[in-house]
């Protein structure tokens, strides 16, 4: 993990090369970088400069009832020094949108469809911006802390059946 | 095939799908099939293929449609999400030490990992310190999972080869392990054995021993797999130069554990980053050269070497002491202790009802797990409930590396690939 000072160096660093930085944060020996989300792309390229190449995990946050409420985190590892950083952004929970990384990091690709998936995240330039483990028709995105737990029904065929066929419906009550 | 050519095949010329099954070489192929000669459109026509969810060789609940050119892969487009269950929305809505149970059911095979993740998340945002002892249960336990997640891979794996009597021989011992976990915490499976800030019990009486018993044996059993698989003609054949991946490929695609020692980068985070005292032991990491199905069987065969040896050191020094942290905010008292002070009473009560609270923050904290890096990330907003449970899933991630791997090779080849990519679909939809 890079040290407090480390990690004010990275983030003037970035500053400096016209990158957005909104916050740092040193937690429990961890370091993270708060950049603006339109600067994403760029300042992960940056990082990947510094040594930071292996993108190890790109993840959401919902932190609910705070504007801007959508939260992407992503994990980055510099495998010679061993060294930890991470990478986080914040949008609105109207129209999020952020650039995607895909393109550079092929890793992001099924995590950034799972952020999709899960917040409603959307990752412009993503070459298959599809939902991934919910089904396709899903309406929703489960992992935001507004979206209700239970009452998701069971498909089952004599469920449909149940709701489609009165006489059916009435042998599923009794 | 046109419908008068099983009249001419009955004629001394041969018939024109005959040709083209004769034409058919061995070689391997990485480039583009070339054009057959006139317009013979059979042979170049795309076929897609669907395989699984239900199928025995997808290891799980996995869907792949596959585009094949003959019996060249061509494209994978791995479907999941058959098995989501929901955990990580599940863990928001329970008290942190509740969350273990549901976590530990994600990768159904490294319970132990997935536990371990989420407590040392959660350890790490508390701020507490585990005991020695409990950090060596823990690695004991975890060693145990590694070999027997292994075990399965091989035994299944094997299976997918055509090698029936390598999943008896790797479920016997798989047994073993199992019965060592059911002794330590009473469960098989999902054990919950440990708990944010050491682990439940100590292990009981006679464990030792059955324990020296078992590691006595594994590495000559582990050594007969080897006798029987590593030079075994078939092994070799749908083993040895199919579906290469590089190193660079590997770590662009975010693949860790087993598949990028493979192809010999040597990264384990035991080694680089350790966690629960693994600095202690010795050990090495067995690493592969060009990163084929064969190198990945061989490395994860070499890793049960190598964790027996790690138990063997755990079991040698483990230390004495308790073996859980004494701060009565995050542990449960001891049992005795209930009957004599109303202080204990006291904690007990908060910790069944409403459990403990955790400072706010967000960590995320990789461990090695059997399959490569399984990250937890936690969010606590300051209640006695994570805000935010992620888990990093190798298998989730490793998955995206299995076209690349297969493209170009025999649709033989994809099934014996994903036997050696050893995905496990329980963490993979979560």
């Amino acid at each position: 993990m890079p040290d407090a000072t480390g990690l004010e160096l990275i983030a003037q660093e970035l500053r400096e090369t016209g990158h957005g930085v909104l916050d740092t944060l040193f937690f429990r020996d961890r370091a993270s970088i708060v950049v603006d989300p339109a600067d994403i792309r760029s300042a992960l390229a940056h990082l990947r400069g510094r040594g930071y190449a292996f993108l190890a995990s790109v993840h959401g946050v919902d932190y609910h009832p705070v504007e801007p409420r959508l939260g992407v985190l992503y994990e980055l590892l510099d495998m010679t020094r061993v060294d930890r950083l991470t990478v986080k952004l914040r949008v609105a929970s109207q129209a999020p949108e952020v650039e995607s990384v895909t393109p550079d990091w092929p890793t992001a690709n099924h995590q950034e469809r799972e952020i999709y998936d899960m917040f409603g995240v959307v990752f412009r330039g993503h070459p298959d911006l599809r939902r991934i483990l919910m089904p396709e028709d899903y309406e929703g995105h489960p992992q935001r802390r507004d979206f209700p737990i239970g009452g998701e029904p069971v498909i089952f065929t004599h469920n449909d059946l149940a709701r489609n066929d009165p006489a059916a419906r009435e042998g599923v009550r009794g | 095939m046109s419908p008068e050519e099983p009249t001419a095949g009955a004629a001394a010329t041969l018939s024109a799908y005959r040709r083209r099954e004769e034409s058919i070489t061995l070689a391997p192929l990485h480039e583009p099939l070339p054009a057959s000669a006139g317009a013979d459109e059979a042979s170049h026509e795309l076929l897609t293929l669907n395989m699984g969810p239900h199928h025995p060789a997808t290891h799980g609940v996995l869907r792949l449609l596959v585009t094949l050119q003959g019996e060249v892969v061509r494209e994978i487009k791995p479907i999941i999400g058959y098995v989501h269950t929901g955990i990580e929305k599940t863990a928001e809505d329970k008290s942190y030490w509740k969350v273990i149970p549901v976590v530990e059911r994600m990768d159904y095979l490294a319970y132990y990992f997935n536990s371990m993740a989420y407590i040392g998340a959660v350890e790490t945002l508390l701020e507490v310190t585990v005991p020695a002892r409990a950090q060596y249960l823990r690695v004991i336990h975890m060693e145990l999972n590694r070999i027997m997640s292994h075990l399965v891979w091989l035994g299944t794996s094997a299976l997918d080869l055509g090698a029936i009597s390598m999943f008896w021989y790797c479920f016997r011992e798989r047994e073993t392990i199992l019965d060592l976990f059911e002794y330590s915490s009473g469960q098989r499976m999902h054990t919950r054995y440990f708990q944010v800030g050491g682990v439940i019990e100590d292990i009981p009486a006679g464990w030792a021993q059955k324990l020296r018993r078992f590691i006595k044996l594994m590495p000559t059993r582990a050594e007969q797999y080897g006798d029987l698989l590593n030079r075994n003609e078939i092994v070799l054949q749908r083993l040895r130069g199919t579906c290469p991946l590089d190193a660079a490929s590997l770590l662009a695609l975010g693949v860790t554990g087993p598949l990028l020692r493979a192809a010999g980068t040597p990264w384990d985070l035991r080694k680089a980053a350790p966690y629960c005292r693994y600095e202690d032991f010795h050990f090495k990491i067995p690493v592969g050269t060009v990163g084929d199905n064969y190198d990945r069987y061989a490395v994860r065969l070499a890793e049960i070497h190598e964790s027996v040896k790690i138990i063997e050191q755990a079991l040698d020094g483990l230390p004495e002491g308790p073996h859980i942290t004494e701060d009565r905010k995050v542990a449960l008292p001891p049992r005795h202790e209930l009957a004599t002070s109303m202080e204990a009473l006291i904690h007990h009560f908060k910790l069944v009802t409403e459990g403990f609270r955790v400072p706010p923050g967000e960590v995320y904290f990789p461990i090695e797990s059997p399959r490569g890096e399984l990250g937890c990330f936690v969010r606590s907003d300051g209640s006695s409930k994570p805000a935010r449970v992620h888990m990093r899933d190798p298998s989730f991630v490793n998955l995206q590396a299995f076209s690349k791997m297969a493209e170009g090779s025999y649709l033989a080849d994809l099934i014996a690939t994903l036997a050696m990519l050893d995905p496990v679909l329980g963490g993979i939809d979560r």
